[in-house]
């Protein structure tokens, strides 16, 4: 009798098997980070050199972290704006225009965002819907292609080249434009190869970019550390500015990567779509980072000043580290990346990466991770110490030398 | 002074050991030039001397340390000169400074005990003629010297690999 009642109530939803059943496709999809793979690596040693860093040594200066201390006295812990503090938004518009040369409203055309990420993030899912192509200079940071998966899209590498200083050559990108090509991706100066985009290298892109009527997403938060030349922004060219969101922030000029401080400038009508998202899935950039931002950008030129200086004397130091170990190096002229090439050695970027961390305790990211024509590559930051870098670079030159030896 | 000189003063003050071909390299300049920049520094007694900054209190060390305000008569055709000079060459004498307010000379002095130190001002310093009156502070700790933190607390808190 109570077996038949059983049966009754029995569901008749199919279960999934297993918890990861209940995630989407899209997310499943998504490949580990390569370098959350070797970081796992690096962790498990000790004494390890490590020029795997993606963010500055310099601890944030003192005085932002003051204003910050001060404003969690003076209670300001309330939310902000969605769009962020507008003495902020002011602060940002007078510093783009006075830096990069293009004027923004700040009632309108810009917004605070946790991190530049979350303004990609922003970007990319208010422009892309599935079946969208979006264009990528490769090798490059590695977060843009997942994202451009999760709205639907599709990632399409563009490969740039050692021989170019890895700029983005006009014919590779309009090889690779298709008529669903929606969106460009553009990350100059660039993680990983160091390499920056002048004026006239922007010129032939312009005018791709106008003839295929893409939008473009100019990430350009290494825009301050340029070395030799200063940074010209996309967002300035001409006719650039509605069809560009430019992308930047705090982490990398001012030292604040921690604080998740970042912030896009773009058309009216495509921030008020970031705005929609932002509001609704964060609100607002935390206050205790927007007053340090501010204060950063009140008076905190003079400290970034010094901190580009040294990035570029540890810059050379590791160009001529490299050659002289044997390995082959562009003089990047942008962030604070050498991407030397491994290739002389025969070994794959992972091979030379892994063996270079057992044998010689240095840690440096494999180029393969950051996309089409990384391999063969080293990513190595020389945001750390003089002292760190001349000993990495003398175990470097032994290590290369033993491989050479056979 | 040049550019070069002045670049160069700042990567010798931060690391005086670091040698002229790394100098050459982080500048971007010749060998050469950076060897000369230095010569012309030494020369010149701009780089006096190549020092090293010591943190006395991680030893078992009882030395104190005192900062003298010392106010003087200024001598007629030496002004301070003179007498600052009497001051500066007894070896325990640390720095003398020229100051403008109050007082005249500030004079750092070190000595193995607090007894020592009183000893100096009152045997050698106080009875010089020039000197009008003195005002002793005994520094208790060291935070910071020429711009180099003592006790640092910042060290390097970065995940080893991030993209």
């Amino acid at each position: 009798m109570i077996k038949e009642d059983e049966k009754q109530f029995e569901s008749p939803v199919r279960k999934r098997q297993m918890m990861s059943d209940f995630l989407t496709d899209s997310v499943k999809d998504i490949k580990p980070s390569g370098i959350r793979r070797f970081f796992d690596l690096v962790s498990s040693r000790k004494d390890v050199i490590t020029l795997g860093v993606g963010e500055p040594d310099f601890v944030t200066p003192w005085h932002v972290r003051d204003a910050a201390v001060y404003s969690l006295e003076t209670g300001k812990t309330q939310y902000t704006s969605n769009a962020g503090m507008p003495e902020l938004r002011d602060e940002i518009a007078q510093y783009i225009g006075k830096q990069f040369k293009v004027e923004y409203d700040p009632a309108k055309e810009i917004i605070v965002t946790i991190g530049g990420s979350e303004a990609i993030d922003l970007a990319l899912r208010s422009l892309i819907g599935p079946g969208d192509e979006i264009l990528i200079p490769e090798p490059c940071y590695i977060s843009y292609s997942p994202i451009a998966s999760l709205c639907g899209g599709t990632a399409v590498g563009v490969e740039t080249f050692p021989e170019d200083h890895f700029k983005l050559r006009a014919e590779t990108l309009k090889a690779a434009i298709t008529p669903k090509s929606k969106v460009l991706i553009l990350c100059y100066p660039s993680n990983p190869t160091g390499g920056i985009m002048t004026y006239e290298d922007w010129l032939p892109i312009v005018k791709l970019v106008e003839e295929h009527d893409l939008f473009v997403i100019s990430d350009e938060i290494y825009a301050e550390l340029t070395y030799g030349t200063k940074h010209v922004s996309f967002a300035a060219m001409p006719g650039m500015k509605d069809r560009t969101m430019l992308v930047s922030g705090f982490s990398k000029a001012f030292a604040m990567t921690g604080w998740r401080l970042g912030y896009a400038c773009g058309h009216p009508d495509i921030i008020a779509a970031m705005l929609k998202i932002h509001q609704y899935t964060v609100m607002s950039a935390p206050i205790m980072g927007q007053y340090a931002a501010i204060e950063a950008l009140r008076n905190g030129m003079e400290e970034k000043d010094r901190m580009v200086e040294a990035y570029n004397q540890r810059r050379r130091l590791v160009v001529k580290g490299f050659r002289e170990a044997g390995l082959e190096c562009h003089e990047p002229q942008g962030a604070f990346y050498a991407f030397p090439s491994i290739a002389s050695t025969g070994l794959t970027s992972e091979q030379f990466a892994q063996r270079l961390l057992e044998e010689a305790n240095v840690a440096a990211v494999p180029g393969d991770v950051f996309g089409l024509g990384g391999e063969g590559h080293l990513r190595c930051s020389y945001a750390t110490s003089v002292n760190n870098l001349v000993e990495a670079l003398d175990r470097i030159g032994q290590f290369v030398h033993r491989l050479k030896q056979g | 002074m040049n550019e070069l000189q002045l670049n160069v003063l700042d990567l010798l003050k931060e690391d005086a050991r670091r040698s002229p071909e790394l100098i050459a390299t982080m500048l971007g300049v010749t060998l050469e030039e950076v060897q000369e920049a230095i010569a012309a520094l030494e020369n010149d007694h701009i780089i006096v001397k190549y020092a090293t900054v010591i943190n006395w209190s991680k030893l078992d060390d009882q030395r104190v340390t005192a900062l003298i305000e010392v106010q003087i008569t200024p001598e007629r055709g030496h002004g301070f000169e003179a007498i600052a000079k009497h001051i500066y060459l007894y070896p325990e004498v640390k720095s003398v400074y020229l100051m403008s307010g109050a007082y005249d000379l500030c004079v750092e002095i070190e000595g193995r005990s607090l007894k020592e130190v009183a000893s100096f001002v009152s045997h050698k310093l106080s009875p010089i003629d020039a000197v009008l009156s003195t005002k002793t502070f005994f520094i208790l700790k060291k935070y910071k010297q020429d711009g180099i933190i003592f006790e640092e607390h910042e060290g390097d808190h970065r995940m080893s690999v991030s993209p």
